[in-house]
């Protein structure tokens, strides 16, 4: 294994990542569906804060918040480590895909501390 | 450039997944303003009547069918099925002809 690449990957092994890759996806692919399927029956504010205050919606919204950082951070890593490297672009390669990765951890920090305080702090 | 169907499904996959990781911005924000007050949801409506806003969403929207699409058929696959070199292009015409499907409607949901 690449050491360079696998340093970085989300759970250190390809097999690891492979299936986190999917399971988050699925979780995520409900969520939406999920969302989709309420916001296409149109629905006011009342009912939106009440659905989102509920314990079990709460735990769904958390629970893709999560799957949507992990599925990013794989994503983009697969990304990221075959575009971004020395093979294609020389020493420049290690160097972008490096800030890369911490923009990419910044911004899917961002987005789970963002998401926890709409979750419940309105 | 000259690339085969299946090519292009993979890149396509891979851009709208980048395209994705930025338009969650956007779908959070609307969340945060949806559930602030019911003053911020009215405004919210306000913003998301506007042809840009509509535009914006639609387009997000469409990344998400597309890359879901996308997704469900590489689930599919590593279930062993339409992994022939036949099958991979079977599976991204399928694709390419539901994710027309459904980012006409959610168009017509929009607007």
């Amino acid at each position: 294994m690449d050491m360079v690449t696998a340093v970085t990957s989300m759970g250190r092994s390809g097999l690891s990542d492979w299936l986190m890759q999917r399971v988050t996806a699925v979780i995520l692919v409900a969520y939406f569906a999920f969302i989709g399927f309420v916001l296409v029956g149109g629905i006011d504010y009342a009912s939106w804060k009440g659905l989102f205050s509920q314990t079990w919606m709460r735990i769904f919204s958390l629970m893709a918040l999560l799957s949507l950082g992990v599925h990013a951070w794989i994503g983009l890593w697969v990304v990221f480590t075959d575009y971004l490297t020395e093979r294609l672009m020389g020493p420049t390669g290690n160097v972008l895909r490096f800030l890369a990765q911490v923009v990419c951890a910044i911004i899917v920090f961002s987005y789970v501390v963002w998401g926890i305080q709409i979750l419940w702090g309105y | 450039m000259r690339l085969p169907i299946t090519a292009w499904a993979s890149i396509t996959h891979r851009a709208s997944g980048v395209f994705l990781f930025a338009g969650m911005a956007v779908l959070i924000w609307a969340l945060d303003a949806s559930l602030r007050s019911p003053e911020s949801f009215a405004s919210l409506q306000e913003t998301l009547a506007t042809p840009v806003a509509k535009l914006i969403i639609w387009a997000v929207l469409a990344g998400l069918i597309y890359h879901s699409l996308a997704g469900i058929k590489h689930l599919i696959a590593d279930f062993g099925i339409g992994e022939t070199m036949e099958g991979g292009v079977l599976g991204a015409r399928i694709v390419i002809a539901l994710s027309v499907i459904f980012i006409a409607l959610a168009g017509v949901w929009i607007w």
